[in-house]
């Protein structure tokens, strides 16, 4: 179904609607996402972009409104899920690390268990990863011996470990310290060169400007408008856009 | 532009994540019915088989035909099983009632002893923790029965305490009031008070939050009450006399006496119980940080003001949960009163009444249910009592 | 933990001179000013009161020599005296299984192994044991030097694997010499449950009710905290009725009723059994609540993690949520274990002679009349020892884990 075409729409949402009890989250929000191709999220708290990321891989249920993700609708199938969950990868604001496991182990766990990889092979991938995220020397340390900084890559070197099509990244810079941001946007814009898909909800607007093909702004639930960063930057249409980019720039 | 319908495909039930989740319920809920189905019919035949009954509570009518040593109301051998298992309730009730008083008493002390700063103090606070919290209730109950009250000396030798209280192996004596005429009036004088007090209380408060100065409205509620008591007991003609114990031949008269089953069964209790009420005071008042200690002083409050505005109320709702679960756990460890012949509702419903009338499935359901309705009652206070103090936190 | 006295902070800034003396210490700690010292002077009388009475007692009233005449009993009951030899060959087996799992875990001869070791020869003290027990608690102090010794020259990777499988083939091994097999005259005749007692029964009824109602609570936590409402409901139902009624309602009811309940000829008739099938049903609610502790301590991100990485919610019940609940917990658990221990003494009320059991016998014997005293002291100190050192040992684990601390 996949091949490595620019093309090809990998994310596919149409009307994707989601309600927590009576607060509608998300309004019909519609994006296509091309393979390859990097599309950050921007706008203001609770305008229901984190709930928008966390719906393409599960972690919420949309009630209305399709998501298809390289082809595999999501629905209450749970096939579909599994399949889903493990082609998109995910990376948290609280970093999420395991923190009874080793930096080894949180990233082979996965490869291991839901992929039945070889231990010996899953490690050699892991020691792989942590060399690509540049800090291979802490395999085998607890995350709580690591800076935040280098809990974050982990995370992303965990991820990565179920080789996925797709990166997810929910606000992955906003629990660190301001000296550790860089090194987590640099290994996510190398990630980025490689062809990674990735969809990041982030407030660092240098990252958007230069490494995303596509800005998303969303406010109050809604996709208020798509465009390249120099569109966004230069000639935004919307209102809501202009003010959100004046109050955060 | 594909046409897109996800959501309208329906995947196969067996990989449907909400058919998978209402099928595994129904497979549990079938297991657990079906095992429950199993033992009731296999109970149900056994009864008719073996003893050819139906599970029926009318024997609670019939005369019980035996004695109970001690009873907080009228009972004979001749009154209904319906009347000895109230009696036997209510001496559970007094137990837990008095183990309760006096286990916070002695527990709240022994946990400030503990964390004296003067260490001779703590250490033998902390020593009575480790010795009771270590030893099995029931061995220190029948300890406590078989090697001290029974070992008590006779009536004619008893040890005599100042009060006089008479210690021997019959129980112990203590003096007890007997009501007067004057009584019913004194009661009445005593509500006035409590009604008093709830006024003079309501209006101090309502000052308290005008002024922002919180007075210390139960010390005026307590007093007030008592000033008004001492009244009525000087004006009214001696609403109740002294009856003391005094020895003659080989018993004691008069006063009151508590059986040493009674006594071994409480003073057990309690000191067990003490040791665990220790443990959670002091954790309740090690709680509250240093740093609002320091807090407290330095916006120039007193050490009492501290201790009263500041640490007091932390701690209490850190102490609460843990103590009434404590409470209820010496309610329920009354119940081992069978093994030194004190008849509460355990040893009455559980022991006697069941030995005599082969009822086991009703004297079961009876017993548990009391025990049950009492913890899940106080359970339910305590909720309602945790969602009051919570603290609003995001 | 902080203790009051003495901190630190205010050692700092006293005078050089009262920092370390005697005298400093005394000033500081017990006459610092008039009310502490007035507090002082009553706890050293009430001390020397207590003191004064518990010594009179125990060297000067106390008959002793009931303990050394029923110790036989008093540690195992009625269990065949011609059969003791396979309960010395439990404990023999326990000194080597120790001795290897100490290497296998620690790796080192530290302070604790040093007080474990010590253990068997402080025993041997013991005035009234005859030459043949001193004899055993030698092979046995013995055998764990041999455990460990062979367990270090052994080379394993797994190693908490490989002392979870030791436990295992302990556990069938233990369990095969209690119980014995084949005919009556046979090397191991069967010795019926009935005849276990004494020490042996209380620590037997404990251990065994810990194991099986661990899983148990387990379940039922994991249970409680479900999304699925029926499996939610039928938890709490469970926990909550079970933590509503005393531990001797159920072991009455056990007693009484689970013959009822059950089809004819159901193999359950054993006493002890159904004691124990009491005990473990009691044992598991207590446990599901302390383990729904640790459960909820974990964030939903752990959760979520899991979720992305395609881990399955068993997967990530057993490698994610479990390992991090149950450690968060150990030291509730471990006190509830230490409960359960105590609590194993409410079997004499149903007719079974554990230790509190045998010791109500030995006072009904007309040979030991009045020495309840002596007889249910020596009990109480017996179970003391074994719960006390378990809250000891798991406090020190805790401090070594730094569980508990923020």
């Amino acid at each position: 179904m996949s091949e490595n075409s620019t093309t090809e729409e990998i994310i596919i949402c149409q009307d994707v609607c989601k309600w927590f009890g009576d607060f509608q989250a998300l309004k019909d929000c519609s994006l296509r996402v091309m393979a390859q191709e990097v599309v950050v999220i921007i706008g203001p708290s609770g305008s229901g972009k984190s709930t928008f990321i966390r719906c393409i891989n599960r972690l919420e249920e949309h009630q209305a409104g399709d998501i298809i993700v390289d082809g595999i609708p999501l629905t209450r199938d749970v096939r579909n899920i599994e399949q889903i969950r493990s082609e998109a990868g995910m990376v948290f604001q609280q970093f999420n690390l395991f923190p009874h496991l080793t930096v080894m182990e949180n990233i082979t766990l996965a490869p291991i268990q839901v992929r039945k990889m070889k231990k010996e092979e899953a490690q050699e991938t892991a020691m792989g990863l942590l060399n690509r995220v540049g800090i291979p020397e802490q395999a085998d340390k607890y995350p709580g011996q690591l800076s935040g900084g280098q809990q974050q890559r982990v995370a992303i070197a965990r991820s990565l470990a179920m080789s996925p099509k797709i990166m997810l990244f929910d606000e992955p810079t906003s629990a660190l310290d301001p000296e550790m941001i860089k090194e987590v946007l640099d290994v996510m814009q190398e990630l980025a060169e490689t062809g990674m898909t990735m969809l990041v909800v982030t407030h660092e607007m240098g990252f958007a400007r230069e490494v995303a093909d596509r800005i998303v702004f969303m406010d109050g639930g809604e996709i208020m408008e798509v465009g390249t960063p120099e569109h966004f930057f230069t000639n935004a249409q919307h209102e809501r856009t202009k003010l959100f980019l004046s109050q955060i720039l | 532009m594909q046409e897109i319908h996800a959501s309208q495909v329906r995947p196969p039930f067996y990989r449907d994540e909400r058919v998978l989740g209402i099928f595994s319920q129904l497979l549990v809920v079938v297991i657990v019915v079906g095992l429950g189905l199993f033992f009731y019919s296999n109970m149900i035949t056994g009864l008719r088989e073996k003893h050819n009954v139906a599970i029926s509570f009318s024997f609670l009518s019939q005369a019980a035909g035996f004695d109970i040593g001690e009873s907080l109301i009228e009972y004979s051998r001749e009154r209904t099983y319906l009347r000895a298992f109230v009696v036997g309730l209510l001496n559970t009730f007094q137990v837990a009632f008095l183990g309760i008083i006096f286990a916070t008493a002695l527990g709240i002390v022994i946990g400030v002893m503990r964390l004296s700063t003067n260490f001779l103090v703590s250490r033998i606070a902390s020593i009575y923790i480790d010795i009771f919290r270590n030893i099995p209730l029931l061995v220190l109950l029948i300890f406590w029965a078989q090697a001290v009250f029974l070992k008590l000396p006779r009536v004619a030798e008893a040890i005599i305490l100042p009060g006089p209280i008479f210690l021997s192996n019959r129980g112990v004596a203590i003096p007890w009031g007997i009501p007067t005429d004057s009584w019913g009036a004194f009661l009445l004088v005593l509500a006035a008070g409590v009604l008093l007090g709830a006024v003079i209380s309501y209006f101090l408060r309502e000052q308290g939050k005008r002024t922002g100065r919180m007075p210390l409205i139960t010390l005026w509620f307590l007093v007030t009450v008592a000033a008004v008591g001492l009244v009525g007991w000087i004006v009214l003609p001696q609403p109740m006399t002294l009856d003391q114990p005094f020895l003659e031949g080989f018993n004691t008269q008069g006063g009151k006496i508590l059986s040493q089953q009674f006594m071994a069964l409480l003073s057990g209790l309690i000191i067990y119980t003490a040791a665990f009420i220790a443990e959670v005071v002091r954790a309740g008042i090690q709680s509250v940080s240093k740093g609002q200690r320091e807090a407290a002083t330095s916006l120039g409050l007193n050490p009492a003001q501290t201790l009263r505005l500041i640490i007091f109320p932390q701690a209490l709702r850190v102490i609460i949960p843990p103590l009434t679960s404590q409470y209820l756990n010496l309610t329920k460890n009354s119940s081992l009163a069978i093994a030194i012949g004190y008849p509460d509702l355990f040893a009455v419903a559980g022991n006697t009444i069941l030995n005599q009338t082969g009822r086991e499935i009703e004297m079961f359901t009876m017993i548990m249910g009391t025990y049950l309705s009492l913890s899940l009652l106080t359970s339910f206070l305590m909720n309602i009592y945790n969602r009051r103090i919570r603290l609003v936190e995001r | 933990m902080t203790t009051a006295a003495g901190t630190p902070s205010d050692r700092s800034v006293l005078p050089v001179t009262e920092r370390y003396t005697v005298l400093g210490w005394l000033r500081r700690n017990l006459f610092s000013d008039l009310f502490n010292s007035l507090l002082t002077i009553v706890a050293i009388g009430f001390v020397i009161f207590i003191a004064r009475l518990l010594l009179r007692w125990a060297f000067v009233n106390a008959e002793w020599g009931v303990i050394p005449a029923n110790f036989n009993l008093i540690m195992r009951g009625q269990y065949p005296s011609a059969e003791a030899w396979r309960l010395w060959l439990i404990i023999h087996l326990l000194g080597a299984v120790v001795g290897m799992m100490w290497r296998l875990i620690s790796g080192q001869f530290s302070g604790a192994a040093r007080v474990l070791v010590a253990i068997p020869f402080v025993l041997m003290l013991i005035p009234f044991f005859a030459m043949e027990t001193r004899l055993n608690l030698l092979i046995t102090a013995a055998a764990s030097g041999v455990g460990y010794l062979f367990a270090g020259s052994l080379y394993i990777q797994r190693r908490g694997r490989a002392t979870a499988y030791l436990l295992l083939v302990y556990l069938v091994v233990m369990l095969i010499l209690l119980r014995g097999a084949g005919a009556d005259e046979g090397l191991m005749p069967p010795v019926q449950p009935i005849l276990w007692g004494g020490l042996l029964l209380s620590l037997l009824l404990a251990f065994f009710g810990i194991t099986l109602s661990f899983p148990l609570g387990v379940l039922l936590a994991l249970g409680r905290q479900s999304k699925l409402p029926a499996i939610r409901v039928i938890s709490v139902v469970y926990i909550e009725f079970i933590r509503g009624v005393p531990l001797i309602s159920l072991l009455f009811m056990g007693q009484v009723m689970l013959q009822l309940f059950l089809p004819d000829g159901f193999p359950l008739v054993d006493r002890v059994l159904r004691a124990l099938v009491a005990i473990t049903l009691f044992s598991a609610a207590y446990t599901a609540e302390n383990v729904r502790g640790g459960l909820q301590s974990i964030s939903r991100g752990q959760y979520e993690a899991a979720q992305a990485l395609g881990l399955s919610t068993f997967q990530s019940t057993i490698h994610i949520i479990l390992p991090q609940a149950l450690r968060a917990v150990i030291p509730v658990l471990v006190g509830q274990f230490i409960s359960l221990f105590k609590d194993t003494t409410l079997v004499a009320l149903v007719g079974i002679f554990d230790l509190l059991g045998i010791a109500r016998t030995i006072i009904a014997n007309p040979d030991w009349l009045g020495t309840q005293p002596e007889v249910f002291a020596f009990i109480a100190v017996l179970f003391w020892i074994f719960s006390y050192s378990m809250s000891y040992a798991s406090r020190r684990i805790e401090q070594r884990l730094g569980v508990g601390e923020r």
